[in-house]
């Protein structure tokens, strides 16, 4: 019996992972439709900002909670500034500069702090179900996105700059008669995403290997779960990310991880052949 | 003056010939002065194994400088043409066709994975460039031109695995990265388990790039054994023992591995995290024998900020210092002479101990070391004096077939 409730557990840790990781992804591709391929670098950069911090002495929940977020978000806002808001519209374009500013992102951080892992301990620890051991920590990051779904649904739904920002992405030249500065709403979207993938970042960097090149393995199956999950930035992102943990998950528990991973994919595409415009595009149209 | 056709041609043959005899004047009196025996280098020192490949390369340059002090070869100077291969397989080849073509480089050490020797090895049978690798890898490596310094599963997890068993007991779970390495590792680990009447519960397999290890810890809970035994590879797979640590499994079964501490994990993951994680390698820098303390001491001195120097680093010093005892024994670099003498048993003092090169294989017997991590660092439990190569042994003998240039596979 314990196993189970251990296995659902784990569920909860990939779908609640995969949901952190892909939530910024999806406010800057999903509402802006730039597709960010230094996503991988922004999540990495987020737990090099909280390993940092904490190595130098920051409370570790200040490192990940607001560390990370705050640096990230700023270093999106500079990209936005100086790269991205020459590209709206050109979508290959986008891609290209955005993989090479991948690139530069991950040499630079390599030439600064060596290309050697990072680490730094993680907090809470295990409790046991029967004769099995889990972490608290995994319920920690279900919380958090939890909480990370809440924010992003009152901030669009609630806010005046939630109104206005859905209103800029679906027509911003109807937005700008309006007397909304569609330039400044894009700016302040995707520091946004940034600030939420770099949480993302600072959220996992206890639980991960961190490198410089650590991005590559999150950036396939984040935009994997955000075209899955279709327009609507939180449904579609939630269930897509639902989905593809879960399989994960169980997969890998009863056959092997490297059939855990083949099992994601086919899901993947046989979801996309199915329902070419996401999850939301069929079942949560018009929600948020 | 005029012209002549005739005179033309001759004063134009004579500047000609002047003109490509020059650079053999002055080249031959360049060589009088200098004469240099080039010793060639192709480490990453950047790219996803430039941790790996720059102790490497520290060791080389050490063991350069310190032959050179010595009075050179055969009155010779010793002069290194390195290149950085970028964690890349492509400039492999490619700068080994460089190295091989146009430096005409007497010797080659270099090449960190299995891939990237398998890149090389045939560009210098091809062009007879003598080539030494000098890193740990799966064994089977059966060529006259080329040299393996480093340990073979059977020198290392031959002691890991029954000592590991003691330890903690005879049920063990193997966890092993998706290529070549992980594969072969994970054979040898279940033969040696069941050599010393162990038995392998499960073996699983993880490619490079998962993160996520929660529904294997779960697993390995269900399947209840008495020890993990760990190939896994890289920056993604560290997670697996952050993520142990942090489900309060750590301490509850021990954990042993071949690739763990290669690098620098000891130091950079949490002590929590890796104390008492059981690892064999060829060479421990917290080994305290003279010989290991003072090369120790001397790459930190010219390099503080050097990562690790573990056996990558170490073999590559001892594979330059046999290399050089083969040229003094064969008193010249012609290939097949200084081949001959170092199949000849030459023996060379190092870091690690005694080294010695096996004619049949042309890998070494050497010692091994089994260690434990204590406090972000390696505490050595053992030493096993002359640990032979024995898998490659058992596919490969150069003796009997000296044209042999393949990498068995080897059968368990």
């Amino acid at each position: 019996m314990a196993i189970y409730v251990i296995l659902a557990l784990d569920v909860l840790n990939g779908i609640s992972s995969l949901f952190l990781l892909c939530l910024g992804l999806a406010i800057i591709f999903g509402m802006m439709k730039i597709i960010n391929l230094a996503h991988g670098e922004f999540i990495m950069l987020g737990a090099y900002a909280t390993v940092i911090s904490a190595n130098a002495g920051v409370n570790i929940w200040i490192a990940m909670l607001i560390v990370a977020p705050l640096f990230v978000g700023i270093v999106g806002l500079v990209i936005e500034r100086c790269l991205i808001r020459f590209l709206y519209g050109r979508l290959v374009d986008s891609m290209l500069a955005t993989w090479g500013l991948s690139l530069l992102i991950i040499g630079i951080i390599t030439t600064i702090y060596g290309n050697t892992q990072q680490g730094v301990p993680t907090p809470l620890g295990g409790f046991s179900i029967g004769s099995y051991q889990s972490s608290y920590y995994t319920l920690f990051l279900a919380f958090m996105a939890a909480v990370m779904m809440a924010i992003i649904y009152g901030v669009m739904r609630y806010t005046r700059f939630g109104l206005v920002a859905r209103a800029t992405m679906q027509n911003p030249a109807m937005a700008a008669t309006l007397g909304v500065n569609p330039a400044r709403v894009y700016m302040s979207t995707f520091a946004l995403g940034a600030a939420v993938t770099g949480l993302a970042g600072g959220l996992l960097a206890p639980v991960s290997g961190i490198t410089p090149v650590m991005g590559g393995a999150y950036v396939a199956k984040a935009f994997m779960t955000v075209v899955g999950g279709g327009a609507a930035i939180l449904s579609g992102t939630l269930s897509a990310a639902s989905l593809f943990g879960s399989v994960n998950q169980v997969g890998a528990y009863f056959t092997t991880p490297v059939y855990g991973e083949v099992i994601v994919f086919t899901t993947a595409i046989v979801l996309i052949r199915l329902l070419p415009q996401g999850i939301s595009g069929r079942f949560f149209k018009g929600n948020l | 003056m005029t012209l002549s056709r005739r005179r033309f041609l001759q004063r134009s043959a004579i500047a000609t010939s002047t003109l490509i005899a020059a650079p053999a004047v002055f080249r031959s009196g360049a060589l009088a002065a200098e004469n240099p025996i080039t010793v060639g280098s192709l480490h990453d020192q950047s790219g996803p194994i430039g941790t790996s490949g720059t102790p490497m390369v520290y060791a080389l340059q050490l063991a350069v400088e310190e032959i050179n002090a010595a009075g050179g070869l055969l009155g010779r100077p010793l002069k290194v043409m390195h290149y950085d291969t970028q964690s890349n397989i492509q400039l492999y080849s490619q700068y080994a066709q460089q190295l091989a073509v146009k430096d005409k480089v007497d010797v080659v050490h270099g090449g960190i994975t299995s891939a990237s020797r398998e890149a090389i090895r045939p560009t210098f049978d091809r062009f007879k460039v003598l080539y030494f690798y000098n890193t740990l890898y799966e064994g089977g490596v059966c060529d006259r031109n080329t040299f393996c310094t480093g340990t073979t599963p059977a020198q290392t997890v031959e002691k890991l695995v029954p000592s590991a068993m003691k330890k903690a007991g005879k049920k063990a779970y193997i966890i092993a990265a998706d290529y070549n390495y992980g594969q072969i590792t994970a054979k040898w680990m279940t033969k040696y388990c069941k050599d010393n009447g162990g038995e392998i519960l499960s073996t699983d397999f993880f490619p490079l790039d998962v993160t996520n290890f929660g529904s294997t810890i779960s697993k390995i809970q269900a399947a209840k054994p008495d020890l993990i035994l760990s190939a896994l590879v890289g920056g993604n797979h560290t997670a697996f023992y952050r993520q142990w640590t942090a489900a309060g499994m750590k301490g509850k079964i021990p954990i042993a591995s071949t690739t763990f501490g290669l690098v620098n994990e000891p130091s950079t993951l949490d002590a929590a995290e890796s104390d008492a994680i059981i690892g064999a390698y060829g060479y421990f820098e917290e080994l305290t024998t003279p010989a290991s303390k003072s090369f120790v001491e001397k790459i930190k001195k010219a390099h503080p900020d050097s990562p690790y120097i573990s056996e990558l680093a170490s073999c590559t010093y001892e594979g330059v210092m046999l290399w050089a005892e083969g040229v003094k024994k064969a008193g010249s670099i012609d290939r097949m002479k200084v081949i001959e003498a170092l199949e000849s048993g030459l023996v060379f003092d190092g870091p690690s101990g005694k080294v010695s090169l096996d004619k049949p294989t042309h890998h070494t017997v050497r010692n091994a070391f089994l260690a434990e991590v204590k406090d972000r660092k390696w505490s050595v439990l053992e030493t096993y004096t002359d640990a032979k190569p024995a898998d490659t042994a058992s596919v490969c003998d150069l003796v009997k077939n000296p044209n042999d240039v393949k990498q068995y596979i080897i059968n368990l």
